[in-house]
């Protein structure tokens, strides 16, 4: 991967961080919870990238959320990947300084019952007014 | 003293319907909300229920419009997952499905915004150029709309050697009419005066909301996967991406205006290309998909399309995570709408091509008594209103 | 009674509603309306509000939301009023069938007079469908 990206965060963030290069244009980084912001403002502010969305996956742990940001000069894909522990489902909410993850955490917070803490704005945005408090239809256990 | 003015629910030519709520001082619009969700039909969940092969249908029917643009960012996905190389041919023949949808896209998106600032004879115009599209559409894949093209590892149909003369004709034909609506739009005063310096949205929002497409390229905010991550045969062919740096309705027009030529281009380029690749060769088979998981991204006429695919092994993915351009464009209405009149509301919405129907169902209701002050049609007059006024003005 | 039907063969007005579809279906109507097709020279028009229309045409596969917004709709309409599932999803959910948040297929809620079925249905087909609707009366 150019840019030796993946080298300078192992660098800044060492053992909190599991780097994983997929191939010449993806690469997914594994990060402790404490450091997600950091690696966040430092991928968006020293390296310009733009916050494509993230993606959800209920696990047997947790629930897994990547942030996927694209370097768009050197085309390439960095995926950054933390798991919100069951049972409380909390993380750090990246909308409070980035308006492009407001609405991706909004529709995670109501399809898994994530608990994005620091969001500006925590409505319902794609279920019916009328859906059950407390189902989370992307959820493992929902049909 | 402010009033709310609702916009919606139903608008018919949505990927994604929304409820507006615009709180209005006189004139000017001083807040702006929205709600979304009428149109979630779950498809993420749905796709875990399918298998991989019928999931690229399933993506295309995320929405009609960009219905060739998903499925290819989720093979993107899938062949991220198994570092499939597709042969060139299918590339070729992707990238001028992709393109030819751009084309009817745009000019549909022209149509509609002619129609917003009472212009019919453009919305006429531009729909009636749109229509050898998807004729061609019609003699390739067999459907006009749900082309059904693409499939993992390369497309399911082949272009035949001797219908491409027919197509770079039509392509030929539809370049004189393209250039002649492009000059009938840029080079009318009245036009100028009308949607220049309306709904700005500046560079610094742009990146800040992360817009996509020509939202993104009309405020010089200058990204396109075609370009930074090449898919398809785009690396392969000659064109350019079209920037403005005004970020207002009419560079917005513009560039929009201008891909169609661009789009032209490429889909002329890839025929030729074509004519000399050996036939029959557009697809390699794909037995099974082995555990990992994949991104994909593509260019749709809106704006980038994200797929990210998880597989077990299995014969279904167990999770596709789907973002149209949409999901990013939409929250900056709260950048480019505020401080903007009621009659430019309209217009500002359309010219981030979610939405335009909307106004059929808008509805003004004084706060106080619950009154109904305008409807749908009224706020479309409005917006006519305004452009007849300027024209005036102009002539006087 | 016969002065009524005959009004509403001679120019029908149509209110066209989405309920959870792709688009498709609804561009191709607009289609009609277009100098290809151009069905306003027989009179079909469409209009803003439910309350002028002589026929509701329903898009998409009826997700949760819309129910409510649909029977209000359909009650709404001046009566005899047609009701046209235009497009695969509104015959039968098409693809979309089993997931939870579509109801439909929309005869689960209001009666329907004529199916379209495509995906999507040609202009022609719609034409066809329109005209099949009107000899009903």
């Amino acid at each position: 991967m150019s840019d030796g990206i993946l080298k300078l965060i192992e660098q800044k963030f060492g053992s909190q961080v599991e780097v994983q290069e997929k191939s010449s244009t993806r690469a997914y980084v594994m990060v402790e919870r404490s450091v997600l912001l950091d690696v966040a403002r430092f991928l968006l502010q020293e390296h310009s990238a733009r916050f494509c969305t993230a993606s959800a996956v209920d696990t047997r742990w947790g629930v897994e959320i990547l942030y996927h940001f694209s370097l768009d000069l050197a085309n390439n894909i960095v995926t950054v990947k933390v798991l919100a522990k069951k049972p409380f489902l909390q993380m750090e909410s990246l909308a409070s300084f980035l308006h492009a993850a407001n609405w991706i955490e909004r529709e995670i917070n109501e399809m898994f019952g994530v608990q994005f803490l620091g969001h500006p704005d925590m409505r319902r945005l794609l279920l019916p007014d009328d859906w059950p408090e407390g189902e989370y239809p992307y959820r493992r256990t929902q049909r | 003293m402010s009033q709310i003015v609702p916009i919606g629910p139903y608008h018919p030519l949505l990927e994604e319907p929304e409820f507006f709520t615009l709180k209005v001082e006189g004139e000017r619009v001083v807040d702006m909300d929205v709600r979304i969700g009428y149109n979630h039909r779950g498809i993420e969940k749905l796709a875990e229920s399918k298998t991989w092969d019928q999931d690229t249908f399933l993506v295309e029917r995320v929405c009609g419009i960009c219905s060739t643009s998903h499925p290819i960012a989720y093979v993107n996905a899938v062949e991220d997952l198994l570092e499939l190389e597709i042969p060139e041919r299918a590339k070729y023949i992707r990238s001028v499905v992709a393109e030819m949808e751009r084309l009817h896209s745009h000019l549909l998106w022209v149509g509609l915004a002619g129609h917003f600032i009472g212009y019919n004879t453009i919305f006429m115009w531009a729909w009636k150029y749109r229509e050898p599209v998807l004729e061609i559409f019609e003699r390739i894949t067999g459907n006009r709309n749900h082309y059904a093209m693409i499939r993992i590892g390369g497309v399911r149909k082949d272009i035949l050697k001797e219908d491409i003369p027919d197509f770079l004709k039509a392509m030929d034909e539809l370049a004189k009419k393209n250039e002649m609506l492009t000059k009938a739009v840029i080079d009318d005063p009245v036009l100028h005066a009308r949607l220049k310096g309306v709904g700005v949205l500046s560079k610094k929002d742009a990146v800040e909301y992360g817009v996509l497409g020509p939202t993104a390229r009309g405020s010089g905010y200058d990204i396109d996967v075609r370009r930074d991550a090449p898919y398809a045969a785009y690396d392969l062919v000659d064109w350019q991406v079209i920037t403005f740096q005004e970020g207002d309705v009419f560079a917005k027009a513009a560039v929009r205006l201008l891909e169609n030529a661009e789009s032209i281009k490429i889909i002329k380029q890839c025929l030729e290309r074509l004519k000399e690749l050996p036939e029959g060769d557009f697809f390699v088979p794909v037995e099974e998909i082995p555990v990992g998981e994949g991104i994909g991204h593509g260019e749709a006429p809106r704006g980038e399309v994200f797929h990210y695919v998880r597989s077990d092994g299995s014969n279904c993915p167990i999770r596709h995570k789907i973002r149209a351009p949409t999901f990013q464009n939409l929250p900056s209405f709260k950048a480019s709408c505020i401080g903007e009149t009621i009659a430019d509301v309209a217009l500002i919405t359309a010219a981030i091509d979610p939405c335009y129907c909307c106004t059929e169902r808008m509805v003004a209701v004084d706060v106080d008594s619950g009154k109904r002050l305008f409807n749908g049609q009224d706020l479309v007059r409005l917006c006519q209103e305004k452009t007849e006024r300027i024209r005036d003005k102009m002539k006087g | 009674m016969a002065l009524k039907n005959w009004a509403l063969k001679k120019s029908p007005w149509i209110f066209h509603l989405c309920t959870g579809s792709c688009n498709n279906c609804d561009i191709e109507l607009l289609e009609c309306l277009t100098p290809r097709y151009d069905v306003e020279r027989f009179g079909i028009l469409l209009v803003g509000s439910v309350r002028h229309a002589d026929a509701l045409i329903v898009t998409g596969a009826l997700t949760r939301q819309c129910v409510p917004r649909l029977k209000e709709l359909y009650d709404q309409m001046p009566k005899p009023g047609l009701v046209i599932a235009l497009g695969q999803c509104a015959c039968s959910c098409s693809i979309f069938k089993g997931s939870y948040n579509i109801v439909g297929p929309i005869d689960k809620i209001v009666p329907v007079d004529v199916y379209i079925p495509g995906c999507p249905p040609k202009p022609e087909a719609m034409i066809s469908g329109i005209v099949k609707a009107l000899g009903k009366l």
